[in-house]
């Protein structure tokens, strides 16, 4: 397999402190443009750290190593430049917004996205259009637009809502954090064909899963077990079906 | 602090668009108040015998008055006599025939403030009245109006030409007696606007007064009078704005509309006053009396405003519910950024049965802002089965601000329901890092959430209106985030 030039996303020896506490203890992980690698990891172990650290969530403090996207720092960009330039961060407690209309957080995010790209405002017609055939995707009914953003949303709907944006703002790199938990298995399959739909040879994905059943739609190309806030594995699909038999334990007591 | 909150606190520093000073020559009265400055501003607007007796009697009484201190704001106290009472563009005689006669600096000015008056222009379907200090500079579209019927003229105006309806309606709703800055108001008022629309009409076209305040030192007093005619319609909007300056400047304006039988009025401000630097230096302070009767059975008077402006607001535009299955509503958004204060609300006095209001409330307060909702619903007695719903909501940017809400509820009556609903949030950090995660910039994402939260309340402004506050609302909490 030849790897392009330019890695998708490229983390050396990340350290990452939050609160005074350090979560993040030099990690490294690369990933080829194209290719989808999933994050296992025990509960508290860094994945949404690491998450939000690269989508930039203000409070967490990187004080050694470097995150390179696309080849630029993107440690230096801001939230929303992250964003526009194609990182999704698909969170994994999506919060409620009320009294905004998902549709209108929809259109000005796809905007300010085709802004950064010198592209026009996207006409209100077509914009419909798009978001109704990505609606049909995601298997979401049309009355969730009008509602407020992920108001009153069940857990499973939040998660579906967030793959609608992803399919709108068609990313290059999606970071989706344990985006199958919470989801019945049809939603699930839902799901993994939203994440699916985009695979292609120039976007990447990462995702964040405690569960080889989601990897069995969604087939990670490289799979990783992030323990105290490294990475103490990796390996292909493989790791996560023993993983799953073998429990945590086993990585972790090899890490130590 | 968090990381969200010092942005949140960071992105203070608003730009008053319509801060300029128009260099007009101007006619105005030396500074103080007494019974000859009262009389002169009678005889300049060549007022009949009654009028100028209703102003010393409010004179009078005023002198005996106290400056109110009950609400919830702060302000050094203000010397009366240091203000000039009267102040208008010096022109031809009497004021403008026609929009030909009118200043072209004064058409500049309106343009500028986005209020062009030329009837073709871009706001066609809308009349303007344009109130420049103390006087009316020009009221658009009357032909149209006068065809069916409406009468819609500068006060000063109509004084002379419907003195019986200013006689018989004049401070029926606000008593020259009814409070300190109603009084003063009474006493030395300017101009404004008239509005009457006969029995059955609908007014063909929103009517619309533009209110500017540009000389120094001048107060600026206007009063506007609008009277629906059984079964009539009519909706009404308010804007307004004021140079930059560092001296405080007061405004003290009464609205008195009244509603016969079955009659409807809309009545919407838009008001973006000067409000002050972030150091909280200059500003207009708004002392504002505002007040509608539903006199006729199934009338219906609905108050909208959207506050941005001004160092302080107090405010509390209200409805006298007195026919029968009549109906009040009050549509609030209240903004305070930087230094800002506002004491706002409403009273809804319940008199006649089966009468029903509605209280919608949205505070908004950033910087140093301070805003107070002071309602009153009041259930009298006669008033069987009356309703009333109210809903306060605050949003609190950043730690520094603050918002009070104060419900006071009367009820005389068992068969009358009150129903109150209050609330108050805070941008989360987290909601704008989910925002910032889409690419929306914070300040996009503090409109989006602002705009959210007003929604009730905008989809009762005039369409254009609308549009035009939305967008003084950004202006207004710009700084707000970062
Ligand atoms: N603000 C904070 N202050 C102190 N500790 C924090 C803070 N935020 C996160 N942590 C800690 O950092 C560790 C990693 O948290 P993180 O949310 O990244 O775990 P995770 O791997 O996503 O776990 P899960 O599988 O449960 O979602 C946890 O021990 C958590 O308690
Ligand atoms: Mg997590």
């Amino acid at each position: 397999m030849t790897r392009a030039a330019t890695p998708m996303l490229a983390i050396r020896d990340l350290v990452v402190t939050v609160d005074g506490k350090q979560i993040l203890n030099g990690l490294t992980l690369e990933v080829a443009a194209g290719e989808v690698h999933a994050i296992m990891g025990p509960n508290g172990s860094g994945k949404s750290t690491l998450a939000h650290v690269l989508a930039g969530r203000p409070g967490y403090e990187v004080t050694a190593g470097s995150v390179s996207y696309q080849g630029r720092d993107l440690l230096a960009l801001a939230p929303e430049e992250r964003a526009r330039a194609g990182v999704f961060l698909g969170f994994q407690y999506p919060v409620e917004i009320p009294g905004v209309n998902n549709v209108y957080l929809l259109k000005a995010a796809l905007n300010a996205v085709r802004k950064a790209r010198g592209l026009p405002e996207v006409d209100a017609f077509d914009f419909l259009g798009l978001v109704r055939e990505k609606m049909q995707v995601m298997q979401i009914d049309e009355s969730f637009l009008s509602r407020g953003v992920n108001e009153g949303f069940s857990g499973g709907e939040k998660k579906r809502n967030e793959i609608l944006q992803m399919l709108v703002l068609e990313p290059r790199l999606a970071v989706l954090d344990e985006t199958d938990s919470g989801l019945d298995i049809d939603a699930l399959k839902i799901v993994a064909a939203g994440v699916n739909s985009l695979r292609s040879p120039e976007r990447s994905c990462l995702v964040v899963t405690h569960y080889q059943r989601l990897l069995e739609y969604v087939v990670p190309d490289v799979v990783h077990v992030l323990v105290r806030g490294r990475i103490a594995r990796s390996g292909d699909r493989t790791l996560a079906i023993e993983l799953e038999r073998r429990g945590y334990d086993w990585v972790s007591g090899e890490a130590a | 602090m968090s990381e969200g909150a010092k942005q949140l606190e960071s992105l203070i520093g608003r730009g008053y668009a319509q801060g300029f000073v128009t260099e007009i020559d101007s006619d105005t009265v030396a500074p103080g108040l007494d019974e000859d400055v009262v009389r002169l501003i009678s005889r300049k607007k060549r007022e009949p015998a009654f009028l100028t007796e209703w102003r010393l009697k409010a004179l009078r009484h005023w002198l005996t008055m106290k400056e109110p201190h009950w609400a919830h704001v702060r302000f050094p106290p203000i010397d009366y006599q240091a203000i000039s009472y009267y102040s208008a563009p010096r022109s031809r005689k009497d004021g403008p025939k026609s929009l030909a006669e009118v200043d072209p600096k004064l058409l500049e000015t309106y343009e500028k403030l986005g209020v062009p008056l030329h009837e073709r222009a871009r706001l066609a379907g809308v009349a303007v009245d344009a109130v420049f200090d103390s006087v009316s500079v020009a009221t658009t579209f009357k032909e149209r109006l006068a065809a069916a019927g409406v009468v819609f003229l500068p006060f000063s105006e109509a004084v002379r030409t419907h003195p019986e309806l200013i006689e018989q309606y004049l401070g029926s709703v606000v008593p020259y007696t009814d409070n300190f800055f109603a009084t003063l108001n009474s006493a030395v008022f300017s101009d404004g606007s008239f509005v009457y629309v006969p029995q059955g009409v609908r007014c063909p076209m929103e009517l619309s007064t533009y209110f500017r305040i540009n000389a120094l030192n001048t107060g600026q007093f206007e009063r506007t009078l609008i009277i629906a005619d059984a079964g009539s319609h009519v909706s009404y909007l308010e804007g307004c704005s004021a140079p930059q300056r560092d001296e405080n400047q007061l405004h003290a304006a009464v609205v008195e509309l009244i509603a016969l039988d079955d009659a409807h009025i809309k009545y919407s401000t838009v008001q973006n006053w000067y409000p002050g630097d972030a150091q909280g230096v200059g500003g207009i302070y708004n002392f504002v009396t505002k007040r509608g009767e539903c006199r006729g059975r199934n009338a219906h008077i609905s108050w909208t405003q959207v506050e941005t402006g001004s160092a302080i607001t107090w405010k509390y535009p209200s409805c006298v519910l007195r026919g029968a299955g009549s109906r009040g509503e009050f549509y609030s958004v209240a903004t305070v950024n930087n230094h800002q204060q506002a004491d706002t609300g409403t009273k809804m006095i319940h008199i006649g049965r089966d009468t029903r209001s509605t209280i919608i409330s949205k505070g908004i307060s950033a910087g140093h802002g301070q805003n107070t909702y002071r309602g009153l619903v009041k259930m009298l007695p006669s008033a069987h089965g009356a309703r009333n719903f109210t809903q306060c909501d605050s949003l609190l940017m950043g730690g520094q601000c603050g918002a009070h809400t104060f419900p006071y509820v009367e009820a005389k009556n068992p068969t009358a329901t009150v129903e109150h609903e209050a609330s108050t949030s805070k941008i989360s950090d987290d909601q704008l890092f989910y925002c910032l995660a889409r690419g929306i910039c914070a300040e996009d994402a503090v409109n989006l959430i602002v705009s959210g939260f007003c929604k009730s309340v905008f989809k009762e402004l005039p369409m254009e209106f609308a549009v035009e506050a939305q967008k003084l609302l950004a202006v207004s909490l710009e700084g707000a985030v970062g």
